[in-house]
């Protein structure tokens, strides 16, 4: 259920607005490599066609985030279905799915990147110490729901990104510097440019740096770890100014940035 | 001409009205009750919070006390709506604080709400009585201690399935000791303890409390001491409903269930352990609404509570209950009204329970009056549909997801067109439909020659071209709501009937075919509809003009391009509407 590399946008209607018909437009889009320059494959009539037959293109539509399946084989080596690569499908509220990942009672010792417990409600598992035994143990949560909040510095609206749709923490690096920062290059036929110079936000050469903070509480620099345990341990990110980076303390409290202006 | 009335006897007249579409006739006979009736109009319904403007409403309806909001697209609850789109309810609140001293109530739906929004509210409104928040985002604990300090004659909070960054429980503790006058209290979505003995003097002091939901946090043994004090309870919500098996929390349990004899809903129930459920047998006969959907229960032990409760009008659970269960819930609760089974492993690969569209034959022939169903399950035919159809005429919403898109009928792997088409013939009133599975435009054919009551539709991977969807635009009627995700379907239906779309509230489609040249042509040919582009890959004028855009939110308003756009949303045709007004 991999979209292969050099996925194209393909408008199988392709109805131009101004010649008033006839062929489809082609854009083929190619980015720097991988996650970038895969766009989630639409599906047209082109799918179907002899009508239908039920395993064709299943799945295969959705959006970018989707399209990042096809990198890294650790995905296709999970065990869930390629339901689980589309966004939003099956369409059950992320409230609903936390809950449900916190109840999971059988292990799913498949997944090789390590269980993850990427709740967005990080708080009601760990606040809960009562009396007895209880959910303490719902060890092997399966976790099908990777979005974890980012914030950055100087923006005061967060954004979410799915961590089980990277393998890796280059890709994760890259969608982040292109979600915060400035769209990156796009290649069309023949031509190339570039907008500005990418943002490193793992080598530290840049002025922002990327933290996550983990099951503690504890705020961490991200790439310390193996890309496993970093998912099994990631509760949220935060992109910040690497001048405050500098000995990040436990507890640190993310709260009370109210800068209107953005940093963009 | 001359009124023969007063316009004071027409204001009381009007009161009576309570329907906004009453109330909006009533506006439209002549410009006198258009006047009369704007200063005597109290409660005001924003289906979209970007269709109008703050400043229009409050110039229309000066003398509103409550308010009921709604702001991102229904796809968001799928994560489809990129985080920091919009709906922020600040601006509303900081220009109602200054025109609606006497508001009261609050109700809102996907709204971001800050602590400062809820600062503000517990700060402007001395009469404030009433705060929903329905799925939203973007406060924390220490806006709910605002509300809780400064809200002295609040009766209803309710922070149904809401994102709260929970700080702490300490806001609960803000409820000054001389507050007395809640009567509906919904924490289940938090996560954190509150303090246990505050929510008991809470309980104590409110002799009006009626609902009180708990959160997972408050365990099973500590809830005998607030039913004991809340017997007046009608709706309850448990916190995690487990623990270490003990007598005389069991015998606790039942005492303080039997005590309160006016209890028609539970909810609650995480962490189910089978062996507690027993302890509310003596209020099951009482209990229409059962909410076991995070109760991860075994079929047996859910047929021996339902069977229990016959009068039961609504149930939300879990797949567990699997095709048998649904068939003793079909022969106990013939008053069931409205059935939700979600699924208990979306993703796993194979089904981890028995449940088939079976169960919902079974039920939909046994329970006459069943009107509402949401459907998980892994299999379906148009047979089965075909059934349920003729078994139940009377459904008003029907939403049916088959786990994997694009599932054939599994009998004779033909797409599910005729099924949905006899769900649509047959069941003439009904206003919601989701539909899953393997679909043609066949199916949206007879969508649009049936479907004249259905106001939302829900579409995702079907289709073939844009006859479908210009079937559903061109036939349905009452059309109000359409989201629609992965279908090939272009721009032809949509520019054809680009006139419905100023009769609905909002269209959404993602990952379809719409190119953006077709974009910016509707936005150039309907002023008055916000057709906004959504795409994370950057300004879609980087890219060919036939390029389809990733998600596509249009919407009719009067209130103009949103002003508080993100860089990922693009409204078509702003420049233009611009220079032109």
């Amino acid at each position: 259920m991999c979209i292969s590399k050099e996925a194209e946008l393909e408008l199988g209607l392709g109805l131009s607005l101004r010649s008033g018909g006839g062929g489809g437009g082609c854009v083929e889009v190619k980015g720097k490599g991988s996650a970038w320059g895969e766009y989630g494959r639409i599906l047209t009539a082109k799918d179907f066609p002899n009508g239908f037959s039920a395993g064709t293109g299943r799945a295969a539509a959705g959006t970018k985030r989707a399209a990042a399946d096809s990198v890294g084989s650790a995905e296709c080596g999970s065990p869930s279905t390629a339901v689980s690569q589309v966004v939003g499908w099956p369409p059950i509220r992320a409230y609903r799915m936390n809950t449900l990942v916190n109840q999971a009672k059988t292990s799913n010792a498949d997944e090789d990147e390590g269980v993850g417990r990427n709740e967005k409600k990080e708080n009601s598992k760990k606040k809960i110490n009562h009396g007895s035994d209880k959910n303490d143990t719902i060890v092997k949560e399966r976790d099908h729901l990777g979005f974890v909040k980012v914030n950055m510095d100087g923006l005061p609206i967060g954004r979410k990104v799915d961590l089980k749709a990277h393998p890796s923490y280059e890709t994760l690096a890259q969608t982040l510097e292109e979600m915060f920062f400035k769209h990156p290059s796009v290649t069309i036929r023949g031509g190339k440019e570039q907008s500005t110079q990418p943002f490193k936000l793992l080598d530290g050469s840049s002025e922002f740096v990327l933290t996550y903070e983990d099951k503690e509480g504890d705020w961490m620099l991200v790439g310390d770890v193996p890309w496993g345990m970093f998912l099994s341990t990631v509760k949220r990110l935060r992109i910040m100014k690497t001048s405050e980076a500098n000995g990040l303390a436990p507890k640190f409290q993310e709260r009370n940035e109210k800068q209107r202006a953005r940093a963009i | 001409m001359a009124y023969s009335f007063p316009e004071e006897v027409l204001e009381y007249v009007f009161a009576f009205l309570s329907s906004d579409k009453d109330r909006n006739a009533v506006s439209l006979v002549c410009k006198s009750w258009y006047e009369i009736e704007r200063w005597c109009r109290r409660r005001i319904f924003i289906g979209n919070c970007y269709a109008v403007s703050p400043q229009i409403v409050i110039r229309r309806f000066p003398e509103v006390r409550a308010v009921k909001i709604k702001g991102k697209p229904h796809f968001a609850d799928f994560n489809l709506v990129p985080e920091g789109w919009g709906a922020y309810l600040y601006p509303w609140i900081s220009a109602m604080a200054r025109s609606y001293p006497w508001l009261e109530e609050i109700k809102l739906k996907r709204m971001v709400v800050t602590d400062e929004s809820l600062e503000l509210i517990s700060k402007s409104f001395k009469n404030f009585k009433v705060l929903v928040l329905s799925s939203c985002e973007g406060f924390t604990t220490d806006g709910l201690a605002s509300i809780a300090a400064n809200c002295r004659n609040l009766r209803e909070l309710d922070l149904r399935e809401s994102e709260v960054e929970d700080l702490s429980g300490h806001w609960l503790s803000h409820f000054p000791d001389n507050f007395t006058s809640l009567v509906s209290l919904n924490m289940s979505c938090l996560g954190s303890e509150v303090s246990f003995s505050a929510l008991e003097r809470l309980v104590s002091r409110c002799p009006n409390l009626k609902t009180l939901r708990l959160n997972r946090a408050v365990p099973v043994e500590k809830l005998p001491s607030l039913l004991r004090r809340a017997p007046q309870l009608v709706e309850f919500g448990t916190g995690a409903y487990s623990a270490e098996i003990q007598t005389d929390i069991f015998s606790n349990l039942v005492e303080a269930f039997s005590g309160c004899k006016h209890l028609k809903s539970l909810s609650g129930f995480w962490d189910v352990v089978p062996a507690y459920l027993p302890a509310m047998y003596n209020v099951c006969s009482r209990i229409t609404s059962l909410n076991l959907s995070y109760a991860t229960v075994q079929s047996p032990d859910l047929v021996e509570l339902i069977s229990q409760c016959p009068n039961l009008k609504c149930l939300w659970v879990l797949d567990y209950i699997e095709d048998a269960g649904l068939k003793a819930l079909s022969s106990y609760c013939k008053d069931l009204q409205e059935l939700r089974v979600f699924p208990s492993d979306p993703y796993g690969a194979e089904p981890n329970v028995s449940l088939t569209e079976q169960g919902l034959v079974t039920v939909s022939a046994g329970c006459p009056k069943l009107q509402s169903v949401l459907y998980f399950c892994r299999q379906m035919s148009n047979a089965a549909l075909i059934a349920i159809a003729r078994n139940r005429p009377n459904f008003i919403r029907f939403r049916l997801c088959i786990i994997e898109p694009q599932a054939p009928d599994y009998l004779t792997l033909e797409p599910l067109d005729t099924g949905f088409g006899a769900i649509v013939e047959n069941c003439k009133e009904l206003r919601r439909l989701s539909l899953s599975g393997l679909l043609t435009d066949r199916v949206f054919e007879y969508i649009g020659t049936h479907a004249k009551k259905l106001e939302m539709l829900s579409i995702a991977f079907a289709g073939d071209s844009d006859l479908g969807l210009h079937h559903v635009l061109s036939g349905c009627e009452s059309l109000r709501k359409l989201e629609i995700r992965d279908c090939p379907f272009g721009h032809k239906a949509l520019l054809a009937n680009a006139a419905k779309l100023e009769t609905m509230r909002s269209l959404w489609m993602s990952s379809c075919s719409v190119s953006y040249g077709a974009c910016k042509l509707l936005g150039q040919k309907m002023p008055r509809l916000n057709v906004e582009v959504i795409d994370e890959r950057g300004s879609p004028n980087s890219r060919p003009e036939t390029c389809p855009v990733e998600k596509l939110y249009v919407y009719r308003t009067v209130a103009g391009p949103r002003v508080d756009k993100p860089d990922f949303v693009w409204t078509m045709d702003e420049d233009a509407a611009l220079r032109l007004s």
